[in-house]
């Protein structure tokens, strides 16, 4: 019972600081992307002591990005506008980040791994509903943008509220859809059990991928969940032209960081999810739980402490190339107007959603012969 | 559900409830419905019913309560500056309250003790077994409540798309692109005398 316990609480600090580390690091691909894009050179002062120039290092800027921003931004005053809602103010940015990162709970980062007698399943926490579990926080994560425009007492921040709460609503639905077909293809709720039967392979070699069951879910969850995470180019909400910064106008120093903090992570989950459902989660091409199985009949065996390793970094990079992804997206195109937005959300994605939905459940009764 | 913790989440619930109508500023008072509504969530899952609890959330949290806020500022309903009205309707309102509080007390004298109910399925409140409810033994229900809920969308498309006599939507002008200046892809409003 204490080792179960003791268990839970390593896997849970391991996800929280995985997560963590992994959105700061995000906001360095963004940065360093960027300037990759724009033939810029991008973040590169900060430096400790001279340390990195009198050893002749070239400066990458992750001391400015992971270190100096952050306690800029965290020693910054913290301004509550007249009039503001003091509590709400407050509560907001949190209220929007606790959401995303409670979701990362169901993130399955590998199969098992024995250590003694003991089994563990590397999913932080095993919900056979995983997937209902996902929609309810998503969900939830509407409240911090609304109550954070609408408490700052800020017409502009009020507006930019009603745009992301109103974008974010209009595209759970279409995610909510492509989440459904997933779940009727694999006919479980279960993040660990969908991972598990994307195991093995199709025609002796092609690995048993999501993505090949599932694309237009795929492409569906990938449009909705950028949407959903308020970045270009659906990043409505802020405009400086008319909104000035949406939701967060009036939020400086430590609370903004939460919220742009809150934007990495949704875009850390968003590719969470679609390694999950659809690039095999932890899966690594041709692997089982005994070793490798390569196409020709090739078997190299691994002991089990490898296996978990692998499958661990494998879902890590997934998850971290999907982030570059959606990084390469929002400095290639331009943002959409608002009313093209709420078109593609719901006269493209969800009639689109819904036919699939309905084209997978007849395959999967006719196939399935239940 | 551990005796504790549902009475923690009891408690919970009647608080947040007194919340929902006790607060002047009605943004507060959705807050609190949401947290109502969150904690029942969580109080069927604890009860075994643990896909009911996350629809109910999913539902009544992610989507409705954040509705009722958007319809709080969109209609821009200020704080309530106290319950002001005739006595006689306070009145009523006190008879109504203790005739619920009646009724309330009477069912639960004759609700049975948790020992005497039955127990409970190993598979129950999965989603299987809940969709094999839905489809089978209340499919008649279940399809009549969509058609009403699809009555009540189409109605409520058709109230809200009332066009005033003098806008008429017209097309973007046909000839795009070669002399005049790039329209906006959407149907154009213009006033008729214009």
């Amino acid at each position: 019972m204490t080792i179960e316990l003791l268990i839970g609480a390593i896997k849970a600090i391991v996800i929280v600081l995985l997560v963590l580390g992994l959105t700061t690091l995000m906001l360095w691909f963004e940065r360093k992307g960027a300037a990759l894009i724009q033939d810029r050179i991008g973040a590169n002062r900060a430096d400790i002591l001279g340390i990195g120039k009198r050893f002749g290092l070239p400066n990458f800027g992750i001391i400015n990005t992971v270190l100096a921003d952050p306690i800029k931004m965290f020693t910054k005053e913290d301004f509550v506008p007249d009039g503001a809602d003091r509590f709400l103010h407050g509560l907001a940015p949190f209220l929007a980040l606790f959401p995303v990162l409670v979701t990362f709970a169901v993130a399955p980062m590998g199969d098992i791994l024995r250590v003694g007698s003991h089994t563990i399943d590397l999913q932080p926490a095993n919900l056979n509903v995983a997937a209902l579990y996902v929609l309810a926080t998503i969900g939830i994560g509407v409240y911090g943008i609304a109550l954070g425009g609408w408490a700052s007492n800020n017409r502009w921040a009020l507006l930019g509220g009603i745009r992301a709460s109103a974008q974010m609503i209009s595209y759970e639905i279409a995610m909510s859809l492509a989440i459904v077909a997933v779940v009727v293809c694999y006919g479980t709720l279960d993040l660990q059990a969908m991972c598990r039967s994307q195991g093995g392979v199709w025609f002796g070699f092609l690995p048993k991928w999501g993505i090949l069951l599932q694309p237009v879910s795929f492409l569906i969850l990938l449009v909705a969940g950028m949407a959903e995470s308020k970045r270009v180019p659906f990043d409505l909400p802020e405009g400086e032209s008319e909104l000035v910064a949406g939701y967060f106008t009036e939020y400086s120093g430590g609370k903004q960081a939460v919220f742009m903090m809150t934007d990495f992570a949704e875009v850390l989950l968003v590719s969470v999810l679609i390694v999950t459902f659809f690039f095999g989660g932890w899966q690594v091409p041709w692997l089982a739980r005994d070793g490798f199985h390569f196409p020709g009949g090739a078997h190299l065996g691994l002991p089990n402490l490898v296996v978990a390793l692998l499958q661990f970094i494998a879902f890590w990079v997934k998850v971290v190339l999907f982030c570059l992804f959606q990084i390469l997206i929002r400095w290639t195109l331009p943002r959409f107007r608002y009313d093209q937005l709420m078109r593609l959300g719901w006269k493209g994605l969800v009639p689109l959603g819904l036919i699939n939905l309905v084209v997978t459940a007849f395959v999967v009764v006719v196939a399935g012969g239940k | 559900m551990p005796v504790g913790i549902f009475a923690f989440l009891a408690v919970l619930a009647v608080i947040t409830g007194l919340g929902v109508i006790l607060q002047r500023n009605p943004v507060h008072c959705v807050l609190a419905l949401a947290l109502v509504l969150t904690d029942l969530g969580v109080i069927f899952m604890g009860l075994g019913a643990v896909t009911v609890g996350f629809l109910q959330i999913i539902v009544y949290v992610g989507a409705i309560m954040v509705l009722f806020l958007f319809v709080i500022w969109l209609l821009n309903i200020q704080v309530d500056p106290g319950a002001g009205g005739h006595l006689g309707l306070k009145l009523l309102g006190a008879v109504a309250a203790a005739a619920m509080a009646g009724e309330f007390a009477e069912v639960i004298e004759h609700t049975p003790k948790i020992s005497q109910i039955a127990t409970v399925p190993a598979d129950f409140g999965s989603v299987a077994e809940l969709a094999r409810y839905l489809f089978t033994d209340y499919l008649v229900a279940f399809e009549v409540t969509s058609v009403l809920l699809l009555a009540a969308v189409v109605g409520a498309i058709a109230l809200a798309r009332r066009v005033s006599p003098s806008l008429v939507l017209v097309a973007p002008v046909a000839a795009r692109g070669a002399t005049s200046p790039p329209e906006p892809d959407v149907p154009v409003a213009r006033r008729e005398s214009a």
